[in-house]
């Protein structure tokens, strides 16, 4: 019962403690960049205080990207594909009844002319 | 050291235990509520060891038979009923043991979870009641070697499981939510009911290894065959059939979503011991694989892809559960397919099986630690709207790392589980269709880029107005998050411990249908 050992794909090899070392190795090199900073650093003085081209800086909960704003390019993107798929999940229960009998007349099609 | 009437009767035990839990809770609860949650919390933890020792005997002694109402318990076949085993039977198998101790595990870290997160709520005699009735009548469904008590196994659960979503009713949302899971729950069952019919109708029998001994692959036996995929592939929430999850998953308390995954993989468990175990070679390996397989990538590519867009954190996270359920059907529909050529199975079938099934194990463990999460944020914020929420991180640290773990898990990220079993997926699929293999690192990416989203949206950023008083999860929650969190690290560290002990016996006790048929019928 060997808990240390290489997972084995047949065709490939993984060891996760090699990766652990790596993460651990990273960490370290991280701290050290961290620890090389400017001492002096004072959080909340005019130190933190961002730079907006001479603009005042908006309230910061106003600043915070929504989840709603992210990946827009993506979707976007893909609006062929979300403009098919998005409306087949209408919410309507018999719906779901319908795919379910749907699939299993595809199904039963397959497996007798198969 | 443990009393051979316990270890003799533990298959028994690990259906009566909480379903008498669930029958005297509500009693328990006339105490106080302090009473009933330590009452709840012993039954659980009682029916978690009986299950581990469960597990622990089937691994070390082989396949367990538990005969009900038999003078020996592993009596099957009685020598006056013709060779028929006619009492119900438990038999308990690799691949049983595994789903056993990943519902008591799950199930155990969300009972925990579960006193502090619905303290607040009314109604808690039935909420615990219908919460043990669903965690008995799973572990009767990955235990039975009875087609007709799976079925009815698979009816509490669902029963029980639509009344937990209902449970918060929210303005009727979630009282919809649970009736459309009680409909396709319904449908589903009446379809297993049918083909249980047809076969119990040919072979004049309902245990499984000996209707696996007579099967013969007739239209009818085919008939039934796609009845039960239909079924069992709608209540494991595959692609086009999933269309419940969302609503089911999103509206039911955290606790019981993180419960509800393990659910469906119970049903995910029915499809593939029928496949295997039951029809065996008689069926058209290659094109029930494929329909495996096809379903499966259905359900990662459009499970991911609808989950980008959510605004909904449990809706986006009820997606990906979507999607995280495809890699198990593709692993183990690639093992399906290539189940007749043994030098295709030796090469890379058995990888792929062993693959999806250490997902199913991976999945409950890290999509309930994030539905545990999801919980509590939405506990803290008093929302499950993304737009609603930023910098959290701030304040509920915690609960953050727990999402941290679970996230770079699902997205199969070294050194967590969710890669590991990606790996065999992975490198197995390749073999059988590279195609296949692409698309399932493409929508692990995918699924990476969503959590990040998540991540972002809820963690990252100043604190938003109406957040400042946010804390942290109370101690409870931490502690079965904290369960789940670790067994996620711990397994992704030594996946090859977890695979050589627990994986690759229950793939072996999957594809070894004689194996499975001499264990029941062998002293007939």
């Amino acid at each position: 019962m060997a808990f240390a050992t290489s997972l084995s794909s047949g065709f490939g090899i993984w060891d996760p403690l090699l990766w652990v070392i790596a993460i651990i190795i990273g960490l370290v090199i991280a701290w050290l960049l961290w620890r090389s900073g400017v001492s002096s650093y004072k959080k909340d003085t005019e130190q933190t205080r961002p730079y907006l081209s001479g603009n005042a800086e908006p309230p910061k909960g106003e600043v915070h990207i929504r989840a709603g704003n992210l990946y827009w390019g993506f979707t976007e993107g893909i609006k062929g594909y979300y403009q098919r798929i998005v409306p087949l999940h209408t919410g309507i229960a018999t719906d779901y009844l319908l795919w379910i009998f749907w699939v299993a007349g595809i199904l039963l099609v397959i497996v007798m002319v198969v | 050291m443990i009393p051979g009437y316990i270890t003799t009767n533990a298959p028994a035990l690990l259906i009566a235990v909480p379903l008498l839990g669930a029958f005297l809770s509500p009693l328990i609860g006339k105490i106080s509520r302090d009473a009933r949650a330590l009452w709840v919390l012993a039954v659980m933890t009682l029916t978690a060891l009986i299950g581990y020792l469960v597990a622990f005997l089937v691994y070390t002694e082989g396949t367990l038979l538990y005969v009900f109402g038999a003078t020996n318990a592993t009596l099957a076949v009685p020598p006056d009923s013709g060779g028929i085993p006619i009492r119900i039977i438990f038999t308990l198998d690799a691949m049983s043991a595994l789903m056993v101790t990943i519902a008591v595990t799950v199930g155990f870290a969300v009972i925990l979870y579960s006193l502090s997160s619905d303290s607040r709520r009314s109604g808690l005699e039935a909420y615990y009641t219908i919460f043990l009735l669903m965690i008995g009548a799973i572990l009767g469904m990955v235990s039975t070697g009875d087609l007709f008590n799976f079925f009815v196994f698979l009816e509490i659960s669902s029963l029980a499981s639509a009344g937990l979503v209902a449970y918060k009713v929210e303005k009727g949302r979630a009282v919809e939510a649970g009736l459309k899971y009680l409909l396709v729950s319904t449908i589903g069952g009446i379809f297993f009911l049918f083909a249980i019919g047809i076969l119990y109708g040919q072979y004049n029998a309902l245990n499984m290894a000996m209707l696996a001994d007579m099967i013969q692959w007739t239209p009818l036996d085919k008939l039934a065959l796609v009845l039960v995929v239909a079924a069992l592939a709608a209540k494991c929430g595959a692609v086009p059939m999933h269309f419940w999850t969302p609503d089911a998953y999103s509206m039911a308390p955290s606790a019981v979503t993180a419960m509800l995954v393990v659910a469906s993989q119970a049903s995910l468990y029915g499809l593939f011991r029928i496949c295997f175990t039951l029809y065996g070679i008689t069926l058209n390996y290659a094109t029930i694989g494929w329909v495996i397989i096809i379903l499966g990538i259905l359900s990662m590519i459009i499970g991911v892809t609808m989950a980008i867009p959510q605004k909904d954190i449990k809706r986006l996270m009820a997606y990906h559960a979507v999607s995280q359920t495809g890699y198990m059907l593709l692993g183990v529909g690639v093992g399906l397919a290539v189940l007749g050529d043994q030098a295709l199975l030796n090469s890379y079938g058995m990888t792929a099986m062993e693959g999806g099934i250490f997902h199913i194990f991976n999945h409950a463990m890290y999509k309930g630690l994030l539905f545990l999460t999801a919980g509590a944020i939405i506990y803290q914020v008093g929302t499950s709207d993304l737009n609603r929420m930023g910098g959290l991180g701030h304040r509920m640290k915690w609960t953050m790392i727990f999402f941290i773990i679970g996230a770079l898990a699902i997205a199969g990220i070294p050194p967590f589980n969710g890669f590991a079993s990606k790996f065999l997926i992975y490198e197995s699929v390749f073999a059988f269709s590279p195609l296949l293999s692409i698309i399932a690192m493409v929508v692990s990416i995918l699924t990476l880029a969503s959590f990040v989203k998540v991540f972002h949206s809820v963690f990252m950023g100043p604190p938003l107005p109406g957040n400042e008083q946010v804390r942290e999860a109370p101690r409870t929650m931490l502690i079965g998050m904290t369960i789940l969190a670790a067994i996620v690290i711990i397994s992704g560290v030594f996946p090859e411990f977890f695979v050589q002990n627990l994986i690759a016996p229950a793939a072996h006790a999957l594809t070894d249908q004689a194996g499975y048929i001499s264990a029941v019928l062998g002293g007939a």
